[in-house]
């Protein structure tokens, strides 16, 4: 009895050796599609928590956010090319009554928001830094919005660099299309002309180097989203 | 008294299951945290520095790391972390309706007996204390356990939701140090968890066994076997004392019964005190010295009779009887 019941425990040990084994570091590849399905049901719960009323304030003491870094995916840091493109101007577009056209001046004159913020990366640091833009909400409401518009897609210049976000976030009173960072407009190391952000979602929601804002009936993935990060994202 | 659950199990299979599930989760969810931490090894916000952690920037080794990449890690991780939340509801619900908390719930004593524990695995006790279901070292143990897992899931929900649970996140003091304390609850629960791998190997290996199919053999528990890590145990002598006519030379130990007769343990709920003396047992001439050992008059215990049957002496704060020096 006690024989066969030492086999059993050692044949469980080394049944969980070899499974350990066949893991690697990716885990087991069956283990995908009940990752994807966890985060659907998390991306419900975590829809499930959001409000419009819960908001971030970062201190605005010191040091904190002078050092934020500077990311793009580009090779360098993109710049919008007048000579071959044109003026720059951001797109209002997709599922909406009057699309927009928006220089900076024209941004610049709509009413604006200044914030600072806690930025939370997906790596697990923050920086607090302060922000002045124009509430996608308000674009939303310039643009009149259809009802089928459940998602929005925010287009860079950076490479083919984009993230869709759920509609409710992207109405979220600290959701801005931000064109100055700590009172002067952006450069091109940290997002000019203008770029998205938010503290309701990790870093890689906020688009850099905006070129449009495309209200959608679906969601269309992400830069990030598609290479296996959450597309919710949310904080 | 009646039993707690399934005759003869030390633990009833939903302690059994769930133990396995935590320790899957529990590996799963430590390995891809500290392959997420390893994408930022440090608790500073950009351009601060970080008072209470003297490493930051280094990475945690690769082969404690699980889940590939960040992104894998992450996925893992906010899919075990149910998982682990759900399993662990399960036991606590277990543990409080049927009852078992009352083997891990500290009480009167505790310190002392995890103070006695310590002086023998120290060599300075030469029986082990007596004990309950677990002794009171293993016991606060298991105790601090859940609630450390608790913490462990609260300050992860205060980094998950650092905006929308706001307040959550403030009341472990904002964001860093939120991160902070899951680090330091996840490290306290692989210090526990690895003295507690380490002891069941060290020394009781058939509580593996118990954990898997329920059975335990009491007459081989490390209080019969007098068992410290690291050192083989020797069983407790078992002293024949005359009712009648003590004989001249003292006290004889009768070597034949040197193994000590098995009484099944009191049911595992029972408090872990001495049990209280039963006509059997007063009629038994065959005093235990290891009970003997134990004998302490406080208001919980009941048991002081139990010294005199044979008139043995109990021996100061070392607890050894003489006789037991006899039988040596």
């Amino acid at each position: 009895m006690m024989d066969r019941r030492r086999f059993l425990s050692l044949g469980g040990l080394s049944a969980a050796a070899l499974i350990a084994e066949a893991c690697e570091s990716h885990g087991p590849k069956g283990a995908l599609k009940v990752l994807r399905w966890a985060e659907r049901r998390n991306e419900s719960v975590e829809r499930f928590l959001f409000r419009h009323t819960s908001m971030n304030h970062a201190s605005a003491d010191r040091l904190v956010g002078r050092r934020m870094p500077s990311y793009y995916i580009s090779k360098g840091p993109p710049v919008w090319d007048e000579a071959v493109r044109g003026k720059w101007a951001l797109e209002v577009s997709g599922a909406v009554r009057t699309p927009l056209r928006l220089t900076l001046e024209d941004l610049a004159k709509l009413p604006r928001v200044t914030q600072r913020i806690d930025h939370f990366c997906v790596e697990g640091w923050t920086a607090s830094t302060q922000f002045t833009g124009v509430r996608v909400s308000a674009l939303a409401r310039l643009a009149g919005i259809r009802p089928d518009a459940g998602y929005v897609d925010f287009q860079s210049f950076d490479s083919d660099y984009h993230e869709s976000w759920d509609l409710e976030s992207a109405m979220h009173p600290q959701t801005l299309v931000a064109f100055m960072r700590e009172g002067r407009f952006l450069n091109s190391w940290y997002g000019a002309p203008a770029r998205v952000h938010s503290p309701v979602k990790l870093g890689y929601k906020n688009t850099k180097y905006l070129t449009r804002v495309v209200f959608m009936p679906q969601r269309n993935g992400g830069y990030w989203s598609d290479k296996g990060y959450e597309w919710y994202g949310g904080t | 008294m009646a039993k707690p659950h399934a005759a003869g199990k030390r633990h009833h299979w939903i302690v059994r299951a769930t133990h396995w599930v935590n320790a899957v989760a529990l590996t799963l969810m430590i390995a891809s945290g500290l392959r997420i931490f390893n994408a930022y090894p440090a608790f500073a916000r950009k351009g601060e520095t970080f008072c209470c952690w003297p490493w930051e920037g280094t990475a945690a080794p690769a082969w404690m790391t699980f889940g590939g990449g960040l992104s894998g890690a992450r996925n893992w991780h906010f899919a075990m972390m149910w998982l682990l939340a759900v399993n662990g509801a399960v036991y606590l619900a277990f543990v409080w309706l049927h009852g078992e908390w009352r083997d891990l719930a500290p009480r009167r004593g505790d310190v002392r007996d995890a103070w006695e524990m310590v002086k023998f695995y120290l060599f300075v006790r030469k029986t082990h204390p007596h004990q309950g279901k677990h002794n009171a070292l293993q016991k606060s143990v298991y105790f601090a356990l859940p609630w450390l897992g608790v913490l462990a899931v609260l300050t992860g929900i205060a980094i998950w939701k650092p905006v929308q649970l706001a307040p959550l996140t403030g009341l472990f003091g904002g964001y860093v140090w939120a991160r902070y304390w899951h680090f330091a609850v996840m490290l306290l629960l692989v210090l526990l968890g690895a003295g507690h791998v380490f002891m069941v190997f060290a020394v009781d290996p058939q509580s593996l066994r118990s954990m898997v199919t329920g059975d335990y053999d009491e007459s081989r528990s490390p209080e019969a076997l007098n068992k410290r890590p690291l050192f083989r145990g020797h069983p407790k002598p078992v002293l024949a004392i005359p009712t009648a006519a003590p004989s001249p030379g003292g006290a004889e130990v009768d070597r034949e019964t040197e193994v000590r007769p098995v009484a099944p343990r009191e049911p595992m709920s029972a408090p872990s005190h001495p049990p209280a003396p039963s006509p059997s047992t007063e009629a038994v001439p065959v005093v235990d010295a290891a009970d003997i050992d134990d004998v302490r008059v406080d208001d919980e215990t009941t048991v002081a009779t139990d010294a005199n049957v044979g008139g043995a002496e109990i021996d100061g704060d070392a607890g050894e009887t003489d006789g037991e020096e006899v039988g040596r």
